[in-house]
C-alpha cells in the first residue's frame, strides 16, 4: 500500500482495476486551506490520461507488473502467439494489446511482454529490427520531382518511406521506436 | 548535489532576488513603514486548520510572524514590516518549500482595501528593480501591472470558472479542490487578480464584512495563476477570536492533529490592537513570479535536497 507520501514519476499504482503509472506529480495548497496532491497518469493498458487530486492520509494499492521474455511464433485470427522459451509456455495476445508492434513482427523474433495480473497489455521489440522490403516502385533515373523519399510496403503488410535507391527484395533496419526507416542491410 | 559548480542561472537569480529585496525595503521606507524583527521560535502558535509545524524543542519554529507583529500593534506601533523565515512542516512542492521567507506588513487605522494598493506599489517596484517596464511575462502570458487590476469575488470565481457556488462546494468538501484545479489556473493572467471576500470560516482571523456576515474581509493576491499574498482586515475583537481559534482546534483534534493551547497573551493584547489590516507575502513566489521561474528550487540559495 502506497501513500501520498510515496506518489513520485514513475510510481505503478492500481485504480479502478487498471494499472497506472505516474508522469507528473505536485504537492499544491491553496491558501489557508488542506494539502492536496496533483497527480497526471497514464493508463498502462489503453494510454489514457488521467488527472487526480488526492488528500494527504488517502492510499494507493501498487500496481504490480511482471516483463517476460518470449518469442514471436505466428499470427491466427486476430491474435499473435507467442511462446516462453524457458518453459515452452504459450501466451496470446489480442491486436489491441499488441499496439504498434505488430507493424515490425517478424517470426521467432524476441520480444518484451508486459503483463499486468497475467494478462498481456505491452509489447516492446528490440529497437531495430531487419525487415524485407515485398513491394516498392523503381527509382526512375532522371526524376525531376525532388522527392528524396518514396512508400514501400514490407513483409507485415506495413507500409513507410524509403529512399528512393531501395528495391524491391531488399533487407532494410527500421526504428521501432519511431516506425521509420534507418538504414540498407548490405549483402 | 552540484558536484562542485553552483549553476549559474541560479547564481543570477540570487543576485536578481537581492536587488528585488532591496527596492522592497525602498518602498516601505518610502511609505514611512519601521521594519522590525520577532522571535521566530515561539510557545504557541496561532491555532490553524492546515498548517502544521516544526518543534523546536519544547517550542515551535513559527509558521507566520503574526502573533507577535499584532502584539507590536498592540504596543502603539502603526505601520510596520518584517522579512523573515518561516517553517511550516511537509510542505514540498514546486511551490513550497518547509522553510520560506514571508513578508508581512500591518497598518493600523486602515482596512484591507489599502493593503490592495500597497501590493501594487509594491509589485512594480519589485518588476522596476530588475528592469521590467510595467509588465510581466510568466509561462508565455504577458500580465500588466500598470492600469487597473481585477478584484474578483470568491462567490464570482466560483461562478465563473467552476459553475459552483462557493456554498456548495464547501458543503461538498470540495473548496479547496475547486479552488486549486479549477480556479488558481485562470487568475491573474492579464492583469493581477485580488480574489476577495471568503466565506466566514476561510478568514479565521479577518473582520466579518460590514453588512454582509457571510464573508470575511480576506483576499488573496493571483498573478499569472501564482499565489502571492494573504490579506485581512484584522479582526481585532477577543472574544469572537478566541470562538473562531476554538473552531480551528476542534478540527484538528478530529482530524487527529496536534492541538496545542490557545495562545492567551496574544488574546490579551488583541483588545489594545486599534483597527487594523494586515497581510503575508511570500517573497520566494514574488521572486519567481518576475523572474519567470518554474519552480522555486530556482530562487533560493538552497533547498532541503541540497543540505
Amino acid at each position: 500500500m502506497y501513500s501520498v507520501a510515496d506518489l513520485r514519476k514513475g510510481l505503478k499504482i492500481t485504480l479502478d482495476g487498471d494499472p497506472f503509472i505516474v508522469i507528473a506529480f505536485d504537492f499544491v495548497k491553496p491558501g489557508k486551506g488542506q494539502a492536496l496532491y496533483r497527480t497526471k497518469m497514464r493508463n498502462m493498458i489503453n494510454g489514457t490520461i488521467l488527472d487526480r487530486t488526492y488528500r494527504s492520509g488517502e492510499t494507493f494499492e501498487p500496481a504490480f507488473l511482471e516483463e517476460r521474455t518470449m518469442q514471436y511464433l505466428y499470427k491466427e485470427d486476430n491474435h499473435y502467439c507467442f511462446m516462453d522459451n524457458q518453459n515452452f509456455e504459450q501466451l496470446s495476445i489480442s491486436e489491441d494489446a499488441i499496439g504498434d508492434a505488430k507493424n515490425f513482427l517478424i517470426d521467432n523474433i524476441e520480444a518484451e511482454i508486459l503483463l499486468f495480473k497475467d494478462k498481456p497489455i505491452g509489447v516492446s521489440l528490440p529497437n531495430f529490427v531487419n525487415l524485407r522490403v515485398t513491394q516498392t516502385d523503381p527509382w526512375l533515373k532522371g526524376d525531376t520531382t525532388g522527392s528524396d523519399s518514396k512508400p514501400a510496403t514490407i513483409e507485415t503488410g506495413y507500409v513507410l518511406r524509403v529512399p528512393p535507391f531501395i528495391e524491391e527484395g531488399e533487407l532494410i533496419t527500421i526504428d521501432t521506436r519511431t516506425g521509420e526507416y534507418s538504414t540498407r542491410v548490405k549483402g | 548535489m552540484f558536484a562542485g559548480s553552483y549553476p549559474a542561472g541560479r547564481k543570477e537569480n540570487l543576485k536578481h532576488r537581492a536587488t528585488i529585496l532591496g527596492a522592497i525595503r525602498s518602498f516601505f521606507s518610502e511609505n514611512n513603514f519601521i521594519e522590525v524583527e520577532t522571535p521566530h521560535r515561539i510557545p504557541l502558535p496561532i491555532p490553524e486548520a492546515h498548517i502544521d509545524l516544526i518543534d523546536s524543542g519544547s517550542w515551535v519554529l513559527h509558521p507566520s510572524p503574526e502573533i507577535c507583529m499584532k502584539r507590536l500593534l498592540a504596543a502603539g506601533f502603526e505601520r510596520i514590516f518584517q522579512f523573515c523565515r518561516c517553517w511550516r512542516d511537509a510542505e514540498r512542492g514546486s511551490l513550497h518549500l518547509p522553510e520560506f521567507t514571508m513578508l508581512e506588513w500591518y497598518r493600523t487605522n486602515a482596512d484591507y482595501s489599502q493593503l490592495m494598493d500597497d501590493c501594487e506599489g509594491l509589485v512594480r517596484a519589485a518588476a522596476e528593480a530588475i528592469g521590467l517596464q510595467g509588465t510581466i511575462r510568466r509561462q508565455g502570458h504577458t500580465i500588466s501591472l500598470n492600469g487597473s487590476w481585477e478584484r474578483l469575488t470568491v462567490r464570482e470565481a466560483f461562478y465563473r470558472y467552476a459553475g459552483i457556488s462557493a456554498e456548495v462546494a464547501l458543503e461538498k468538501d470540495l473548496f479547496d479542490e475547486i479552488m486549486v484545479c479549477k480556479i488558481e489556473p485562470q487568475l491573474g493572467m492579464d492583469t493581477p487578480t485580488i480574489l476577495m471576500e471568503y466565506p466566514t470560516e476561510r478568514g479565521s482571523l479577518a473582520r466579518k464584512k460590514l453588512g454582509q456576515e457571510d464573508v470575511a474581509e480576506r483576499f488573496e493576491l493571483y498573478i499569472g495563476g501564482l499565489e502571492l499574498a494573504n490579506a485581512f482586515s484584522e479582526l481585532v475583537d477577543a472574544e469572537e477570536q478566541r470562538t473562531r481559534f476554538v473552531q480551528e482546534q476542534e478540527f484538528r483534534s478530529a482530524a487527529g492533529k496536534t492541538v496545542y493551547p490557545l495562545p492567551e497573551k496574544f488574546l490579551q493584547d488583541l483588545s489594545n490592537v486599534p483597527p487594523s489590516a494586515g497581510i503575508a507575502f511570500g517573497i520566494d513566489r514574488l521572486v519567481m513570479l518576475v523572474l519567470d521561474a518554474d519552480r522555486i528550487d530556482q530562487v533560493v540559495a538552497f533547498t532541503p535536497e541540497e543540505l
